[in-house]
């Protein structure tokens, strides 16, 4: 629901970012108020997986300017550890595999930490056990897979399960996923939708990243934010999602590309 | 008097010329031919190629004596190193038997874990074909010290067709710094036998010292015999081992090696499958860091039609720590259908870490699979993210990472007591090695 009077859970501004030595971000505003569901759409290279891992803090891409404050907190000063400590998650587009670590003790290790982290009571393996297997019920996920590796030899669609069942386990505030919905089945998206939709709570949000309109049949945003080069360039409500299905993207940058002529018309007469 | 060549090895002879001699003439000989080898080699150089890595300066620097009487050590002391799946426990402390310590009557029968001079007296016979015979001394001058100075170790004998089903613990402890002790552990396994062999090494010292130790394993047809040796030398030791095992027809030979001690240790690992179908599997893990040195030298030598060798090496080297690998494998001609693998897999923790890594295949036969592979890497950077993002410090991610990586080798080792210990040891030691 939109919740224009809600508190700001994440307030982005101005932000610029680089990988590589490439400028990928070229100036980024979005607010996010608790209760709320962002999703931000956009061409292939249009920098939403940059967006999003740069939230949670990947080491390899540099913030070069601007501003992001999350729950009145400088976001950017803060480890990749400390954010998902804070309540920020992200739902990896491609969910890292690592071998000869047990799925059970990854995630009984995660939960603890978090919630250690936020003064709550942490599970023995024993207590962890019954928790998780609950959760995995939601998700129809199959308990098999806590025996093995962290998503080693997991199919696309497993993969993208066991990052929902993080979701789940972890609780965060701010919750960013990033394309969760490719490489999805109908039924894996249905589940997946009906996850999030169930851990949707006034105090709590959601921003997905996605090339295609499917997921948000299931999932009904109350923003859709178009990226193109680095910037949103247009932020419309949930029907913004339908008209880019049947539209595609070009009118989109054409319009912004229109707006942006006029602006530097408007400008050069002022000089 | 004759004296050695190389003033070093003279020195750590001392004594040697004095031995009581055994009653078996076999033994005397043997000790005799050793000496003289013993006599006539160096110690050797990095010139010598197979010591290319393993720089012996340190320790040829190090004055070093035979260890006087061992201290008494009380038997809580050895707590932390009980194996409690174990059936029998034998210990040595600066390589003398301490029968204190020890707990070597064993439940069944046709199981025998004695100390050599009481073996000598029951199993001589059996003990004649592999004492100081199976670990050639010829080039070895590590071999040929240990030999010279046999007196005392381990043995065990496995009665034909008989089931151990409980290991058999090997303990070794050095108290004396500026020592020099020889362990000796022989394992026979009778035809159809099978027993579970732990060989470990501890110290209970800060100071340096020299383990010179020798094991000798004989694998009768349709014998088995896993063997799990733990090197946990203290930080300024010196470990210097070798271990030769002969593989009967269909028998089987499993070893899991795991080195996380020493200031250097080089182990010498062979194995000649002598019998068609034999089967040996070797697991190393060595876990260094600081200005550590761990090299492990391995032969296996397929002599005979259909056997089947897999080997899985694996260092995580920190520090300026440097891990030397270097595989040999022989397929003798006529040795056909062999199939053999081998893997040596690095994780280099930091930049000034150093690994030398080298597959020898020498192969005689022409109708043989053999497989190797050499990789060296460090940390996943999209893997410490991912565990980051979850909230796991830096630190408990790279932990988690770097013990992740030895899993493979030590979830493999058939005592479970065991694997928890390690697990604990290179959780722990993984934070001092990034």
């Amino acid at each position: 629901m939109k919740n224009e009077k809600g508190p700001e859970l994440l307030d982005v501004r101005a932000l610029t970012a680089k990988v590589a030595g490439v400028p990928i971000l070229k100036g980024i505003d979005l607010p996010v108020r608790a209760g709320e569901i962002h999703a931000i759409m956009g061409p292939n290279g249009s920098g939403k997986s940059t967006f999003a891992k740069v939230l949670a803090g990947h080491p390899a891409y540099e913030v070069t300017g601007g501003t992001v404050r999350f729950q009145g907190h400088d976001l950017l000063t803060m480890e990749p550890e400390d954010r998902a400590r804070a309540g920020i998650f992200l739902g990896f587009q491609y969910p890292v595999e690592i071998p000869g670590v047990s799925n059970s003790a990854f995630l009984r290790l995660a939960y603890n930490t978090v919630q250690g982290a936020r003064g709550k009571d942490e599970l023995d393996p024993l207590e962890f056990d019954d928790f998780i297997r609950e959760k995995m019920k939601l998700l129809d996920i199959d308990p098999a897979f806590l025996d093995r590796s962290v998503n080693e030899g997991f199919s696309g669609g497993e993969k993208k399960r066991n990052e929902i069942l993080q979701l789940a386990v972890l609780e965060p505030k701010l919750a960013i996923l990033d394309e969760t919905d490719s490489g999805l089945d109908i039924d894996a998206l249905r589940v997946v939708a009906g996850g999030v939709n169930s851990m949707l709570k006034p105090d709590n949000a959601f921003v997905l990243v996605t090339h295609y309109q499917r997921l948000l049949n299931y999932i009904i945003p109350d923003y859709v934010h178009v990226m193109e080069g680095g910037r949103i360039i247009k932020t419309g409500g949930k029907e913004l999602a339908l008209e880019l299905e049947s539209r595609g993207y070009d009118w989109v940058v054409d319009e912004y590309r229109a707006g942006e002529q006029e602006k530097g018309y408007v400008g050069a007469s002022a000089a | 008097m004759t004296t050695a060549v190389h003033p070093y090895v003279d020195a750590l002879l001392t004594g040697t010329r004095d031995l009581p001699t055994s009653p078996h003439g076999w033994l005397n000989e043997r000790r005799g031919l050793a000496l003289e080898r013993a006599n006539a080699l160096s110690v050797p150089t990095t010139r010598d190629e197979e010591w290319r890595f393993t720089d012996l300066t340190q320790l040829t620097r190090l004055q070093l004596r035979a260890p006087g009487a061992p201290a008494e050590i009380a038997p809580e002391a050895v707590l932390p190193y009980i194996v409690p799946e174990a059936g029998s426990r034998i210990v040595f402390v600066d390589g003398v038997f301490v029968p204190q310590l020890s707990s070597t009557a064993s439940a069944v029968s046709g199981v025998r874990v004695a100390p050599l001079a009481t073996a000598l007296k029951t199993d001589a016979g059996r003990l004649e074909p592999h004492l100081a015979r199976l670990a050639g001394f010829e080039q070895n001058v590590f071999v040929a010290l240990n030999t010279a100075h046999l007196r005392d170790g381990a043995v065990v004998v496995i009665s034909k067709g008989q089931i151990c089903e409980k290991p058999v613990h090997i303990l070794h402890i050095a108290t004396q710094a500026g020592t020099a002790a020889y362990p000796r552990c022989v394992v026979i396994a009778e035809a159809g036998a099978e027993c579970t062999v732990v060989e470990e090494y501890q110290a209970m010292s800060e100071d340096a010292y020299l383990t010179n130790a020798v094991t000798e394993i004989a694998v009768a047809a349709r014998a088995r015999v896993r063997h799990i040796k733990l090197q946990c030398e203290n930080a300024r030791a010196f470990h210097i081992a070798s271990c030769a095992v002969v593989v009967a027809k269909d028998a089987s030979y499993t070893s899991h090696t795991v080195s996380l001690g020493a200031r250097l240790s080089r182990y010498d690992l062979s194995v000649a499958l002598n019998g068609e179908g034999a089967f040996a599997q070797m697991d190393g893990l060595a876990l260094i860091s600081g200005r550590q040195l761990a090299d492990t030298h391995t032969l296996i030598d397929h002599t005979q039609p259909n056997g089947r060798s897999a080997q899985l090496h694996k260092t995580i080297v920190g520090g300026a720590a440097h891990a030397v690998f270097n595989g040999k494998i022989f397929v003798r001609p006529g040795a056909q259908l062999t199939d053999s693998s081998q893997q040596s897999r690095n994780l280099l923790l930091s930049d000034k870490a150093t690994v030398d890594t080298k597959p020898q295949l020498e192969i005689f036969a022409d109708d043989v699979k053999c497989a190797h592979g050499a990789t060296v890497g460090q940390l996943d950077a999209e893997q410490l993210f991912y565990l980051r993002s979850r909230g796991l410090t830096e630190t408990v991610a790279r932990n988690l990472l770097t013990y992740a990586f030895g899993a493979s080798v030590i979830e493999r080792i058939p005592v479970r007591s065991i694997v928890e210990r390690l697990e604990r040891a290179v959780m722990a030691q993984t934070g001092a090695a990034a």
